[in-house]
C-alpha cells in the first residue's frame, strides 16, 4: 500500500531525513519510535504533503502511484489521513460543517456525488457512538478552545468520518491521561480492517499497550535503525534510546 | 461669554515679521542645505499657520487659547539674572545622571565633563554643534523630521537655534544617563523653539531622561522638536518626565529613526501640565527593528493631555509595542491618537497598540482613536482601548480587607499606573518615578520648584499603610 | 509553495459577478442633470403634497451649499452630478393590483436574481417590496399586514395614504442637511420602502426590500422609513444588485429607524451591487447615510450588513440611543476585492443612561482592494453606566491589499465603560494544510475559513438572508459561480 525508498527529505538545507524505507500493508499496524527530534514527526508531514519541506532524494509510491506529485487533497481524498500533533484552530467553522465539506470533496473526488444531509448527520452520531465522544462537536468549531485530549478525540473522530485506507498518527498519545488514551486507543482498534492501515507514530510504548501493532520502528537521527515485532517496544521500554544510541556508535 | 474682553493677539504675523527681520542672524551658521530648508520652512509655516481644531490630528486639541498671548521670542540667551547655583541646588541624590539644562530654550554650560568625552561621545549646546561639528549637523539636521504636513515642526525648524546635541559614536555604551532638563523661567511668557538633535552610532547605546519643568507658574508655550537617530544595532532608553505649570503649554514632536537590529524604548511620563502634547514618531527603517512607545499621564483640574503616535512600518520584520494608560480627574481632558501604518513590503510585521484609561469624574473627558494602516498581508496587528473606571470588584475586595475608600481607590490609580513605571528599566529612575506617581496621586506633586525629579530635601517620606507590592 | 498560494488566491479571488444582467424594460426618466426642476419634476411625478416640495427644495439648496466630504480612505474621480439622471420609472400602462400584472420581465429579473416575488410569496412567507431603479413595483403580502395595523408600502404610497405620519418622521434621524449625500437624496430621493408598526405588534413575517438599478446613467435615491411604535417588534431586510456596466452609477440612500418605547428594531441588509470589473472600472458608488434612534426607553435597534458590492461603500449604520437601558447592535462583514474601496463602520451615540451597545465588524480584502473600519463611539455626560463593546478583526488575502481601523471613542462620564479591540491577521498556512489533508482543495478552504471568520455576522442574520450571505461571501471571493 505505502512504498517508501531511500528517502530523504531537508528543511532549510538541513537534512532531517537521511535514507528513510518503509513498507506498509493493508491490514497493518506500524508504530514508528524514538526520540525527540529525529524525524517521527518530519516523515508523517512529508507523507501528507506539507511542502515547508524539500524531498531531495527517494520516492513514495501509495497504491502504485506517485504520492509526491500528488496535491496534498488529492492524496487525502485517495485515502491518507494525518493525525495532527497539534491541530490547528480554525474559528467560526464548525465541526459539522468542516467534515461536511471535506466528506463531498472527497467523494467529488471519486466521482461521487454530495452526501444527503440527513444521511450525513446519521454517520456523524453513528461514529459519535461508536468512539464514544459525548461532546457536543457538532456546533464547535474546529479545535478552537478545545483542550489536548478534546483536540485528539476530534482527530480520531474526523479519522471515523472520512474512513481512510492509510491513517498517520503523529504522536496521538501525548497528552493525553489515561481515560483519553483509552478513547483514542479504542477507536483505532474499532476502525481496523484487512483493507486498511495504520501507521502511529509515539514516543511512548504506553499507548502500543492497546494500539497492538504488528511491526516496530525505531527512528533514530533520520534513519529507521531498527525494525521488530511488538516485544521490541517493550524491549525500548526497558533500556531506554540510550541503549540505541549506544549500539549505534 | 462673561463680558471680558478678548485680546487677539496675531502669534503668527508677529512670527513672520520676526523672521523677516532675523533670518540673516539665524541662518548665520547654517550650511546651504538648511538655510534652504530653513526658507521652505517658514513658506509652509506662512501658508498654513498653526493648528486648529478643523484639522483632522488636531479637532481634539484647542491651542487657540494658549496662543492668544502677546508672547516674548528670545533669539538670544537672557542669563544675567540668573543664579545657576540657585537653579541646580542639588542634582539626584542616588540617581548619577550627566545633567545638561537649558534655561528658557538656552543651553547652559556648566562646566561639567562627561566621562566618555574623549572616546568621542558629544553632548553639547546644538547651537556650539553647528560650529564645532558642521559635518555632523549637516548629516543629520532636519533630516528626519518632515516639515511638510506639520506646520509646528516646521515653525521650530525654521527658527531653532539652541537645544541639546548628542552624538555616540559607533561601539560605545554611554555609562552615565544623559539627562536633559528644560526650564522655564519668565514672567512675562515666552514662546520657546526648542531643537535637539540626538545621532546614536552603531551598536552603540544611550539612556536619556529629558525632563520638562516649570520653574514658576507664569505663562510659557514650548514648541519641541527632538530629532533621534538609532543606527543599525543601537539602542536607546528615553524617558519623557513633565511636570508642567497649568499656564503652560508643551508641544513635544519627537522623531525617532529606527535602523536595523535597533531597539528604541521610548516611555513618556506626564504628571502634570496646562496643555501638553507629545508626538512621537517612529520609523522602523531596518530589518529587525524594535520600538517600545510607553506613556502614562495623570492630568486633573483644567489640564489637558495629548498623545500622538504614529509608527511606520517601514521594513519587514521590525515590532512595535505601544500602552498608553492615563487617569483623568476634575475638568481634565485626555486625547489619544494611535497610528501604525504598515507598508506594502513590511511583512512579518508584529505591531500592538493599545489605550487604557479611567475616569475618575463626570467632567473629564477623553478621546481616543487607535488607527491601524495596513498594506501588507502577513502581520500581526492588534489594537485595543478602554474607557472606564476602577474595577468596583477589587474596590470592595480592599475595603473587605479593612483598607479605607480613599486609599483604596489610590492603590488601584496606583497599580493601574505602575504597568507602565514598572518598565522603567534604569532602577533607580524608576524608583524615583514610582514616587513621583504616588505623590502625584496623593496631591502631594504640584509644580515643584527644582526639575521634575524632584530632588529638593524638603521632599516628604511617601508612606503607604500597605505594601504596595503585593497588589 | 508561497507562489502557488498566492496564485490560487488571485484565482479564487477574482470570481465574477452573477447580477450583472441587464433587464429591457420601458422607462419613465427624468432629463439629466440637477437643477430645482428637477426636483420639481420628481416631486410632481410622485404627486406629492406642498410640504414635501419644500422639503426638498430646502435640501437641495442646502446641498448647493455644501461640499462632498473627503475624509473618508476613498478615491474616486470626481462625481459629475449633472451626468446623472434623477429619476427613472418603469413605465406601466395601468395600476398594479396582483402580482400576473407584472411586466413579464420583471418577473424573469427577479427570478434571475434568485427572488421569484411568487415563490416568496408562497414558500417563505417574506413580504416583498421590489423597488426597481427609482419605483417601488410591487409589495406582496400588504393585505396580510394591514389586518395588523402594519403599514408596509413604498415610500411614495405612504407620502398619499399617511401622510401625517411621513411629515411627523421624516428627517427626524437624518437631518436634510445631515451630509453632503442626505441633503443630495433629501432633495431627489425617488421612492424606497415605508414602514410602519402600532403599538404592541409583532410582524409575523419578516420585510424585505429587493434594491436594483436598472438603467443606465442612473442614480438610485432610495429613502427608507420604519417606524417601531410602543413595545412592537419587526425585522426588515435589505437586498441590493445592479447590473454591469462600465461607467460608475451614483447610489446615495438614506435609511431612517424610529424605535419608541420598548420597541425592538431589526434591520438587515445584504448589499451586492456591481463591484466593477477586475481592472477597477465601472460599479455602484454606494454612499448611504443609515442611522436609526432608541427614543423611548428599553427599545432596541439592530443594524446587520454584509457588504460584498459596490466600488466604493461610504456607509455608517448608527444608533442614537436616547431611551434610558435602550441597545444598539451593529454587525458587519464586508468583502472587497479587485479594486474596491469600502469605508465602513458605525457610530453608537450614547445618551441615555444604562444604555448598551455593541460593534462586531469583520473587513475581509482581496486583491487590490481597501478595505476600512470607520466608528464613533460616544458617551456623553447623562448617559451613566453605559457600556459599550467593539470588535474590529480584519482578514488579508493577499500582499496587495490595504485593511484600516479608525475608531473613534470619546467618552464624557465616568461611569461608562468602553473597549474596542481590533486584530489584523491571515489566513495562516496550517490552516490550509489542516484542511488540504482532509481532501478540501484551498478554494473550498478559504471559503470556508472566511464564513468562519464571519460566522458571528452572519449568524445574527434571518434565515432567508444567512444562505445567500454565505453564498455571496464564497462567490466574492472564489472563481466559481456558485
Amino acid at each position: 500500500m505505502l512504498s517508501i525508498k531511500n528517502l530523504r527529505v531537508s528543511i532549510n538545507n538541513k537534512e532531517i531525513l537521511r535514507g528513510i524505507n518503509l513498507e506498509v500493508k493493508p491490514g497493518e499496524v506500524h508504530a514508528i519510535m524514538g526520540p525527540n527530534g529525529t524525524g517521527k514527526s518530519t516523515l508523517a508531514s512529508v507523507i501528507a504533503g506539507r511542502d515547508i519541506f524539500e524531498v531531495t532524494e527517494g520516492e513514495i509510491l501509495y497504491k502504485g502511484k506517485n504520492l509526491l506529485e500528488m496535491p496534498i487533497e488529492d492524496r487525502a481524498s485517495e485515502g491518507i489521513f494525518l493525525g495532527f500533533q497539534y491541530p490547528v484552530e480554525i474559528p467560526g467553522v464548525s465541526i459539522t460543517n468542516f467534515m461536511r465539506t471535506a466528506v463531498n470533496e472527497q467523494r467529488k473526488y471519486r466521482g461521487l456525488d454530495p452526501m444527503p444531509a440527513n444521511e450525513f448527520l446519521a454517520k456523524m452520531e453513528a461514529k459519535k457512538n461508536l468512539l464514544e465522544i459525548h461532546a457536543k462537536l457538532a456546533n464547535r468549531s474546529v479545535n478552537e478552545g478545545f483542550s489536548g485530549g478534546e483536540k485528539k478525540k476530534n482527530e480520531i473522530f474526523q479519522m471515523a468520518m472520512l474512513e481512510p485506507a492509510l491513517a498517520i498518527l503523529d504522536e496521538t498519545d501525548s497528552g493525553l491521561d489515561i481515560d483519553a488514551l483509552k478513547i483514542v486507543a479504542n477507536g483505532v482498534n474499532k476502525l481496523r480492517r484487512p483493507d486498511n492501515a495504520f501507521v502511529v507514530i509515539t514516543h511512548y510504548q504506553r499507548l502500543l499497550e492497546y494500539i497492538v501493532p504488528d511491526i516496530v520502528h525505531v527512528l533514530f537521527d533520520g534513519r529507521i535503525v531498527r525494525s521488530g515485532g511488538k516485544e521490541l517496544a517493550i524491549e525500548l521500554e526497558e533500556k531506554g534510546y540510550e541503549w540505541i544510541r549506544a549500539e549505534l556508535v | 461669554m462673561d463680558g471680558t474682553i478678548v485680546a487677539n493677539y496675531n502669534i503668527k504675523d508677529t512670527l513672520l515679521g520676526l523672521w523677516d527681520d532675523n533670518s540673516a542672524r539665524i541662518c548665520m551658521n547654517d550650511s546651504a542645505r538648511i538655510k534652504e530648508l530653513r526658507k521652505e520652512s517658514i513658506r509652509i509655516f506662512a501658508q498654513k499657520g498653526f493648528p486648529n481644531t478643523k484639522q483632522e490630528k488636531w479637532r481634539n486639541t484647542d491651542l487657540s487659547k494658549m496662543l492668544n498671548h502677546p508672547y516674548n521670542f528670545p533669539l538670544e540667551p537672557d542669563l544675567e539674572n540668573v543664579d545657576l547655583n540657585e537653579v541646580f541646588r542639588c542634582d539626584v541624590p542616588g540617581f548619577e545622571t550627566y545633567m545638561v539644562a537649558q534655561y528658557n530654550g538656552w543651553f547652559i554650560d556648566r562646566g561639567n565633563q562627561l566621562k566618555q568625552a574623549a572616546e568621542g561621545v558629544i553632548v553639547c549646546s546644538l547651537a556650539e554643534a553647528f560650529v564645532k561639528y558642521p559635518r555632523l549637523i549637516e548629516d543629520a539636521f532636519g533630516k528626519y523630521a518632515p516639515v511638510a504636513d506639520n506646520s509646528l515642526t516646521a515653525l521650530n525648524t525654521a527658527f531653532a537655534r539652541d537645544g541639546v546635541f548628542i552624538y555616540v559614536p559607533d561601539n560605545t555604551d554611554v555609562a552615565e544617563t544623559v539627562q536633559m532638563v528644560n526650564l522655564i523661567n519668565a514672567t512675562d511668557g515666552v514662546f520657546l523653539q526648542t531643537r535637539n538633535l540626538v545621532v546614536i552610532g552603531q551598536n552603540s547605546v544611550l539612556r536619556l531622561v529629558q525632563c520638562d519643568d516649570s520653574i514658576d507658574d507664569h505663562i510659557g508655550f514650548i514648541n519641541s522638536v527632538t530629532e533621534v537617530v538609532l543606527a543599525d544595532n543601537a539602542r536607546l532608553d528615553h524617558y519623557k518626565l513633565q511636570n508642567k505649570n497649568d499656564r503652560s503649554a508643551l508641544i513635544n514632536n519627537i522623531y525617532f529613526h529606527v535602523g536595523a537590529g535597533a531597539n528604541l524604548s521610548t516611555n513618556a511620563i506626564s504628571l502634570n501640565g496646562g496643555l501638553i502634547r507629545n508626538e512621537a514618531n517612529v520609523t522602523l527603517n531596518g530589518r529587525g527593528g524594535h520600538a517600545d512607545i510607553l506613556g502614562v499621564y495623570l492630568m486633573d483640574r483644567n489640564q489637558h493631555i495629548d498623545n500622538q503616535v504614529f509608527v511606520d512600518h517601514a521594513q519587514p520584520d521590525c515590532t512595535s509595542n505601544e500602552l498608553f494608560k492615563g487617569i483623568l480627574d476634575d475638568h481634565a481632558s485626555g486625547v489619544f491618537n494611535g497610528h501604525i501604518l504598515v507598508r506594502p513590503d513590511a511583512q512579518r510585521t508584529n505591531a500592538y497598540q493599545n489605550n487604557k484609561n479611567i475616569l475618575i469624574s463626570d467632567k473629564a473627558v477623553i478621546d481616543t482613536k487607535p488607527f491601524l494602516e495596513i498594506y501588507a498581508d502577513d502581520v500581526k496587528c492588534s489594537h485595543g482601548a478602554t474607557v472606564g473606571q476602577l474595577d468596583s470588584e477589587a474596590m470592595f475586595y480592599l475595603r473587605s480587607r479593612g483598607i479605607s475608600m480613599e486609599n483604596a481607590r489610590m492603590l488601584l490609580m496606583y497599580a493601574f499606573a505602575a504597568e507602565i513605571v514598572n518598565k522603567i528599566s534604569i532602577p533607580q529612575l524608576q524608583l524615583r518615578i514610582d514616587d513621583l506617581v504616588k505623590k502625584r496621586l496623593r496631591g502631594e506633586l504640584s509644580v515643584c520648584d527644582q526639575c521634575v525629579l524632584h530632588c529638593n530635601a524638603k521632599e516628604q517620606k511617601v508612606a503607604f499603610e500597605i505594601d504596595m507590592s503585593k497588589i | 509553495m508561497e507562489k502557488d498560494q498566492n496564485n490560487i488566491l488571485e484565482e479564487v479571488t477574482q470570481g465574477d459577478y452573477k447580477y450583472g444582467f441587464y433587464t429591457d424594460i420601458e422607462m419613465d426618466t427624468a432629463p439629466m442633470g440637477l437643477n430645482e426642476d428637477t426636483v420639481r419634476f420628481i416631486s410632481a411625478k410622485k404627486n406629492e403634497p406642498e410640504w414635501l416640495l419644500q422639503y426638498r427644495l430646502d435640501a437641495y439648496h442646502k446641498w448647493l451649499g455644501m461640499t462632498e466630504p473627503t475624509w473618508a480612505h476613498l478615491h474616486h474621480p470626481p462625481i459629475n452630478y449633472q451626468e446623472i439622471i434623477y429619476y427613472a420609472a418603469p413605465k406601466r400602462k395601468k395600476e398594479l393590483t396582483s402580482l400576473d400584472e407584472v411586466d413579464p420581465e420583471l418577473v424573469a429579473t427577479f427570478n434571475k436574481l434568485g427572488i421569484s416575488l411568487e415563490e416568496q410569496k408562497r414558500l417563505s412567507g417574506v413580504a416583498v417590496d421590489a423597488v426597481i431603479d427609482s419605483v417601488s413595483v410591487k409589495t406582496t403580502f400588504s393585505e396580510t399586514l394591514e389586518k395588523q395595523g402594519i403599514i408596509f408600502c413604498s415610500f411614495s404610497e405612504a407620502v398619499q395614504k399617511v401622510p401625517d405620519l411621513v411629515k411627523q418622521y421624516l428627517g427626524t434621524v437624518v437631518p436634510s442637511d445631515d451630509n453632503y449625500f442626505a441633503a443630495l437624496n433629501s432633495a431627489v430621493f425617488s421612492d424606497g420602502s415605508f414602514c410602519y408598526i402600532p403599538k404592541g405588534v409583532r410582524c409575523p413575517i419578516e420585510l424585505s426590500t429587493y434594491f436594483r438599478i436598472n438603467a443606465a446613467n442612473t442614480g438610485q435615491f432610495e429613502r427608507t422609513l420604519i417606524i417601531g411604535d410602543e413595545n412592537s417588534y419587526v425585522s426588515y431586510m435589505e437586498g441590493c444588485t445592479a447590473p454591469m456596466r462600465d461607467e460608475n452609477q451614483l447610489h446615495a440612500a438614506i435609511v431612517e429607524i424610529i424605535a419608541l418605547k420598548e420597541a425592538e428594531v431589526k434591520y438587515s441588509t445584504v448589499q451586492n451591487w456591481y463591484p466593477g470589473n477586475k481592472k477597477g472600472e465601472g460599479g455602484i458608488y454606494n454612499f448611504v447615510t443609515k442611522r436609526g434612534i432608541c427614543k423611548g426607553n428599553n427599545s432596541k435597534i439592530s443594524w446587520t450588513q454584509v457588504e460584498t458590492g459596490s466600488a466604493i461603500t461610504w456607509k455608517y449604520p448608527s444608533v442614537v440611543l436616547m431611551g434610558d437601558h435602550s441597545v444598539g447592535e451593529f454587525y458587519s462583514v464586508a468583502v472587497t476585492n479587485n479594486y474596491q474601496q469600502a469605508d465602513t463602520g458605525s457610530k453608537m451615540i450614547h445618551l441615555g443612561k444604562n444604555t448598551k451597545s455593541t460593534i462586531i465588524s469583520k473587513g475581509i480584502s482581496a486583491g487590490h482592494s481597501s478595505n476600512s473600519y470607520r466608528g464613533l463611539v460616544k458617551m456623553t455626560k447623562r448617559a451613566e453606566n453605559s457600556r459599550n463593546f467593539s470588535q474590529c478583526d480584519s482578514l488579508l488575502l493577499g500582499d496587495k491589499c490595504g485593511a484600516h481601523t479608525f475608531p473613534y471613542i470619546k467618552t464624557e462620564n465616568k461611569t461608562s465603560i468602553v473597549e474596542h479591540e481590533a486584530t489584523t491577521s491571515k489566513i495562516s498556512d496550517d490552516q490550509l494544510f489542516y484542511c488540504n489533508q482532509r481532501g478540501i482543495s484551498t478554494e473550498s478552504a478559504i471559503g470556508l475559513i472566511v464564513n468562519g471568520y464571519a460566522r458571528e455576522v452572519l449568524k445574527q442574520l434571518p434565515m432567508e438572508f444567512a444562505v445567500e450571505a454565505q453564498k455571496l461571501l464564497s462567490i466574492s471571493l472564489e472563481g466559481s459561480v456558485g
